[in-house]
């Protein structure tokens, strides 16, 4: 209006000035904030060229054998991604089978059988077990954990799991505490907040009509939850469980404590391993040679490419459950 | 269905999972007794796993504790880091830790804020806005050893030095996705009636924005940041190939930097028992700061931004 005014008198009288500055200072802060929003995601591109660019000298020597040679020499300057690769895994794939479990469990007592004054205490409580810093986690580990883990838990797993047919092999070995199996036990608990709380928060979309009325055929808690909640919320709990794998794929300082830092592939889980994390925590900074860095930047992208594409799923998984909620409500 | 007996009918009608106690009829068909003790052994299990959740946590704090306190001492505060086998503290420690945490946390809230008023008010729907957002959750959970990675390779392989800077840039890099998702969260929250309102009155959009929608969040907002520096304050990663660490008092930030993580993964992986109790007491300190800030976020400011 101030505008069409300013225009029709032709001369800046000061309210149509005030407009027009008001105007500029609008043009210029929307353009400030999304100049800011775009470095967001300027951001993910420019991490992966960076570490393109840094790695190029190590995938230009090794070529595509880098990612499936299992030599890691710096001595004789060999260097396959191999060993870290599958450490990553391996372990990150035991933190699922344990972490999954414990987190439904979380997820189905504070949704379904928590008395109501305890919900955000014990809520806030498993949030703060990803509140413990990741360092505190691998202190923790080596000293207390592993420890423990090599008097009690890995020989009565020899003892019981280690004659089973197939899987026996896993769990045979030295019990030294420190290895592949307590990294992945570690990562655990350090993943069990993540799923639970998007397992939580799914959980908690589920329209009370449908619970109610599986209640009113007779159908047990129990039922209810794995009948009528779980299959309405699939998708959000899928999403959880790859949020919890995007962490644990990346979680640095707890596993480079305990998984013993060996660049080899075991047939045992009580053996040490290595992951891609770990690998670089340890060895980056000593790593003097160029070849041997670029390797090193090298995992580093192996890494975060793999991470991006779990959490990309995690997200989209997600995203896609709070739409159809939308859509059916 | 057919074999679902009559007492199950009537205990069912009686509410949610009580059936469990209600019936005191003689005959139940064994699937229903089965039922009940599938259902009773599961809600059982998810006890349990509440439990085995618990013990680490308490476990945890526990050691800590035990280690920790015995550890504290003044001179924690007064001395710098010692070589192997004699006295020291953290103080240099600690204060590298503040101040990298700190310059990490002023560069980031901005560019977090107002990256979020973006997503927020002027994106919403939009294409930039969408694939922000989405990028900006990824980087969230994004292994924070891979953003020391790209510190190094962009600025600390570029400048041949290691420095505070550095370990600020990165912890800033992890810090702005966390302030950018609470601060969209948060206006997300403002009615619009409320702009309406502020619009109407003649005010400029930028101004609606930060004096009005922004100023109703802003206990959410701060929640956001506090959480964003407890989140920086813990992380050891990214300070590995940045910050590096340095056994002196040193408070130019272009230099090499001891801070906490750094030092207690160091003192924490070496052999000498001395080194290994100031872990303990560096160890406590940051867990300390960190829980506190956390719950800090979530009772004090909680509390504002519900208003």
């Amino acid at each position: 209006m101030t505008e069409r005014e300013g225009r029709t008198e032709r001369q800046p009288s000061p309210p149509g000035s005030r407009a027009a500055a008001a105007r500029w200072q609008d043009a210029l802060f929307e353009h400030t904030t999304r100049l800011f929003a775009s470095l967001v995601l300027v951001l993910l591109l420019a991490i992966i060229v960076a570490l393109a660019w840094a790695a190029l000298p190590a995938l230009q020597t090794f070529g595509l054998a880098f990612f499936v040679t299992d030599v890691w020499n710096p001595v004789t300057k060999q260097f396959g991604a191999l060993a870290p690769i599958y450490g990553t895994l391996v372990t990150s794939f035991i933190a699922l089978i344990i972490g999954v479990p414990v987190s439904f469990g979380i997820a189905l007592f504070l949704t379904e059988m928590c008395p109501v004054f305890l919900k955000r205490p014990l809520g806030t409580a498993v949030e703060l077990l990803a509140a413990i810093p990741s360092i505190i986690y691998g202190m923790w580990g080596l000293f207390v954990f592993a420890p423990f883990f090599a008097d009690y838990i890995q020989p009565f797993l020899a003892r019981t799991l280690g004659n089973v047919w197939l899987i026996g092999p896993l769990f045979q070995g030295p019990p030294i505490g420190i290895g592949m199996l307590s990294a992945g036990v570690i990562l655990s608990v350090m993943v069990i907040p993540f799923i639970s709380s998007v397992m939580r928060d799914v959980f908690e979309v589920v329209p009370p009509v449908l619970k109610e009325s599986a209640y009113g055929l007779g159908c047990t808690t129990w039922e209810v939850v794995w009948n009528v909640v779980l299959p309405y919320t699939k998708v959000g709990v899928i999403g959880g469980i790859m949020l919890g794998l995007g962490r644990a794929l990346g979680e640095t300082m707890a596993v480079t404590f305990v998984i013993g830092n060996a660049y080899k592939i075991s047939r045992s889980l009580y053996e040490p391993g290595n992951s891609i994390a770990s690998a670089l925590a340890n060895e980056f900074n000593e790593a003097a040679d160029p070849t041997h860095r670029a390797s090193l930047i090298a995992l580093g992208l192996v890494l975060f490419v793999l991470t991006l594409i779990v959490l990309a799923a995690s997200r989209f998984l997600i995203a896609r459950l709070s739409r159809g909620e939308g859509a059916k409500t | 269905m057919s074999t679902v007996s009559d007492d199950a009918l009537a205990a069912a009608g009686k509410g949610r999972s009580r059936n469990l106690f209600a019936p005191r009829k003689p005959r139940r068909s064994t699937r229903y007794r089965r039922r009940l003790l599938v259902n009773r052994f599961n809600l059982a299990m998810s006890l349990m796993t509440m439990a085995f959740g618990m013990v680490f946590l308490l476990w945890i704090l526990f050691v800590l504790f035990q280690n920790g306190v015995a550890a504290l001492s003044p001179t924690l505060f007064t001395t710098t880091t010692p070589p192997p086998g004699s006295a020291g503290g953290l103080s240099n420690a600690i204060f590298g830790s503040v101040a990298i945490v700190g310059t990490a946390t002023l560069v980031s809230t901005p560019i977090g804020i107002l990256a979020g008023i973006y997503l927020a008010e002027y994106g919403r729907g939009g294409w930039l806005a969408k694939s922000t957002r989405f990028i900006n959750d990824i980087l969230l959970s994004a292994p924070s050893i891979v953003i020391g990675l790209f510190i190094y390779t962009v600025f600390v392989a570029r400048v041949e030095h290691f420095s505070g800077w550095a370990g600020s840039m990165a912890l800033a890099l992890i810090a702005v996705p966390v302030v950018v998702r609470t601060t969209e969260n948060m206006l997300q929250l403002v009615p619009n009636s409320l702009r309406e309102a502020a619009v109407a009155l003649g005010a400029p959009m930028w101004k609606v924005i930060l004096m009005v929608t922004l100023r109703a969040v802003r206990g959410g907002v701060m929640t956001g940041v506090l959480l964003a520096v407890a989140r920086i304050s813990g992380e050891t990663a990214p300070l590995l190939f940045t910050a590096l660490n340095n056994q002196f008092w040193n408070a130019n930030m272009n230099a090499p930097m001891a801070n906490l993580p750094v030092v207690i993964f160091q003192f924490a992986m070496s052999p000498f028992d001395d080194w290994k109790v100031l872990a303990w007491a560096g160890a406590l300190l940051i867990t300390l700061t960190v829980l506190l800030l956390n719950i800090l976020a979530r009772t004090v400011f909680r509390q504002a931004s519900v208003r």
